[in-house]
């Protein structure tokens, strides 16, 4: 049996003493919340009411056919309210910071959709609301800033260290050992210290739990493998849990390789030899860092995929042989963008795109009376400034041209 | 002399003792020479060398800017440890490390405290290792008779102080807001209600840090505490007025 909080050697808490009872009241209320089956049913209507969910298991016939393998399924968290699979989550810690009687909320983000998501969630349960976000990140994701202003929060750009997610973790930790009266901090993935890791699980596992319904009253089998986007790990977590219990269904994460995992440019923790165990924001887990324990810079075409560290939960399925880990490069996944989009009329997220890329890799060995999903956990066309970066798009980058002319000429 | 002991001897000759902190390596080593040289000849009773951490989750803007600069110049733990040596052979009071947990985890629990123990570092302070993840940290600090030094928050109740403070040695230092280091702390009725629940959970001596920046912080901690940290304040000194300008801080702090 391991340790509280721990997943096989994985995990923990290592918190400053200040916090330590706000972890405590923490664990408290998230295991009367879990042992609670009415808190579960509200949780459940209220992603009905407010997120789209339960979301849809598309068929990708088109795609199934163009690789001409497995029967090609997409679990469409891209249609949650905010676009991604972050707002299972933040409902999920919204409906616990109304029990603690908390009145503001604050959170790190990288690419901005677990920002927005809190923001959205803070609008609507009266919540202040305070998002800490990587200078760099601000700039790659300003859409994802306006709307978080406009849904009332405040964005913070964080200037230390790398200036992107992990860097945001701190400050929002810093935040909160000032302010764990009246806040609390809505760890957006299934890292951080415990109960971070589990909790985050619990509510995401409803990808999960839907995804394993729908593809077997669609297909009639379980499928033979299910492909995620690894960046801290919390659609993986989602998906996942829906098959855990069932060892024919392989599990893989796809991390993002950025520029190649022989260039040290990526944020690959699983899929390279470059991470090694290590314990930071909370948590111990496989780290992309120096052999002083220095933390490196990391790359990804997809800032949420882009950090140090993983999910303890993850790092111990792929230590037991459980989750098998792949990568891949940003060029690898506009071209994954590009077919999908050209193919099904779907847009995945750049980090969504990750996990096309390995099931593209892979589809074309398996038969036709096998299936696959791919859990799109966000989509693309709010990360249209980015996206349209990423392919370089000319006619886009004139129209930005005119708009910056008109603006400068008022 | 164990450091508890040998806090409470130079307690029993001064008012209130002086620890003072710094991050090695920024803005160099041989800044930090000169600024410990200074500090010992003007009375510190114990320095605090804090080892540099990539995310100095405990600390505020000026320490945050010090690590990175630090480690952005190249500094390594092996400086750290070389250089600790030296400072703990030159001079005559106790050197204490402070760093994150992952510096001890990557250089190995055991080798770490083997060679803070080997160089004549007193004790540690690790911001992020509660005792409860620090079960072989606890037992090899104890066992090396290198003081595993624990923190109290305002936050703390007295129940998880005593605790704590069973699974301390050499001092308990006494987090004295919420927040992180380098801003300003109100001396109000609720941080004195709060240094006397520190003081009845424990008979270890008590230091005060986070914020105590001048003489008047340090006056009102005197009765009250046994040692006055003073952190950020010498970082930000150096930063705005060179090494040269520590002596004459310090020794106007009491």
């Amino acid at each position: 049996m391991d340790k509280p909080g721990y997943f096989g050697q994985w995990g923990g808490a290592y918190i400053p003493e200040v916090l330590y009872e706000t972890f405590r009241e923490l664990r408290e209320v998230y295991a009367k919340a879990k042992a609670d089956p009415a808190f579960w049913q509200e949780y459940v209507a209220l992603m009905g009411s407010y997120s789209c969910r339960p979301t849809p298991l598309t068929h990708a016939e088109n795609l199934s056919r163009h690789f001409g393998g497995a029967q090609i399924f997409i679990k469409r968290e891209d249609l949650n309210h905010t676009g991604a699979h972050k707002a299972n989550n933040v409902m999920g810690q919204g409906l616990l910071v109304k029990r603690m009687g908390k009145t503001r909320v604050i959170a790190e983000t990288g690419a901005g959709q677990h920002g927005v998501a809190c923001a959205t969630m803070a609008a609507k349960f009266g919540f202040a609301c305070t998002i800490y976000m990587g200078e760099e990140d601000v700039h790659r994701q300003r859409p994802n800033v306006f709307w978080m202003e406009k849904l009332g929060a405040t964005v913070v750009p964080v200037t230390t260290g790398s200036r992107t997610l992990k860097d945001a973790i701190n400050e929002a930790f810093r935040d909160w050992v000032s302010n764990m009266d009246t806040t609390h901090y809505v760890m957006g993935t299934v890292c951080g210290p415990h109960p971070f890791p589990e909790m985050v699980a619990w509510f995401q596992s409803i990808i999960g739990q839907e995804a394993r319904k729908q593809i077997l009253a669609t297909h009639g089998t379980l499928p033979a493998r299910v492909y995620a986007c690894v960046g801290g790990g919390s659609n993986a977590m989602g998906i996942f849990q829906g098959f855990l219990a069932d060892p024919e269904v392989e599990l893989i994460g796809v991390e993002a390789g950025g520029k190649g995992i022989d260039t040290g440019q990526h944020a690959a923790r699983l899929a390279s030899q470059d991470a090694s165990p290590g314990v930071a924001q909370g948590y111990k887990t496989m780290f992309l860092q120096n052999s002083d324990g220095q933390m490196l810079d990391t790359h990804s075409v997809a800032a949420g995929l882009d950090y140090i560290g993983v999910s303890p939960l993850l790092t111990d399925l792929w230590e037991k042989g459980r989750v098998r880990f792949a990568a891949a490069t940003d060029q690898e996944v506009m071209a994954a963008l590009d077919l999908t989009i050209k193919k099904e009329g779907i847009i995945p997220a750049l980090e969504s795109s990750h996990a096309f890329v390995q099931a593209f890799k892979e589809a074309g060995e398996l038969s036709h009376d096998q299936a696959i999903i791919i859990n799109q956990s966000g989509r693309g066309d709010k990360d249209i400034f980015t996206i349209a970066h990423a392919f370089d798009d000319p006619s886009w980058k004139e129209f930005i041209r005119k708009k910056g002319e008109e603006y400068a000429a008022r | 002399m164990q450091l508890a002991e040998q806090i409470r001897a130079a307690r029993s000759k001064k008012d209130i003792l002086l620890m003072t902190h710094l991050v090695l390596g920024y803005p160099s080593f041989g800044v930090n020479r000169e600024v410990i040289r200074q500090m010992v000849e003007n009375g510190v009773d114990i320095i605090e060398l804090q080892i540099p951490f990539s995310e100095p989750m405990a600390d505020g803007p000026m320490i945050i800017k010090a690590n990175q600069e630090a480690i952005a110049g190249g500094t390594t733990v092996a400086d750290c440890l070389a250089f600790a040596a030296e400072m703990t052979a030159q001079h005559d009071i106790p050197f204490l490390f402070m760093t994150y947990y992952n510096i001890l985890f990557k250089y190995g629990v055991e080798n770490f405290l083997c060679k803070a123990k080997e160089i004549g570092i007193r004790g540690c302070i690790i911001p992020d290792l509660p005792p409860e993840e620090g079960e072989e940290y606890l037992r090899l600090a104890n066992k090396l008779g290198l003081a595993p030094i624990q923190i109290f928050a305002p936050t703390s109740t007295e129940e998880r102080m005593r605790t704590l403070a069973g699974h301390g040695d050499g001092f308990i230092y006494c987090v004295a807001r919420r927040g992180v280091t380098g801003s300003k702390t109100e001396f109000d009725a609720s941080f004195d209600a709060y240094l006397a629940r520190c003081r009845k959970a424990t008979d270890l001596p008590l230091a005060v840090g986070f914020g105590i920046s001048n003489r008047e912080d340090v006056r009102i901690l005197t009765g009250k505490a046994d040692l006055a940290v003073i952190g950020t304040a010498t970082i930000r000194l150096v930063e705005e007025k060179g090494a040269k300008a520590v002596g004459s801080f310090i020794a106007g702090l009491r």
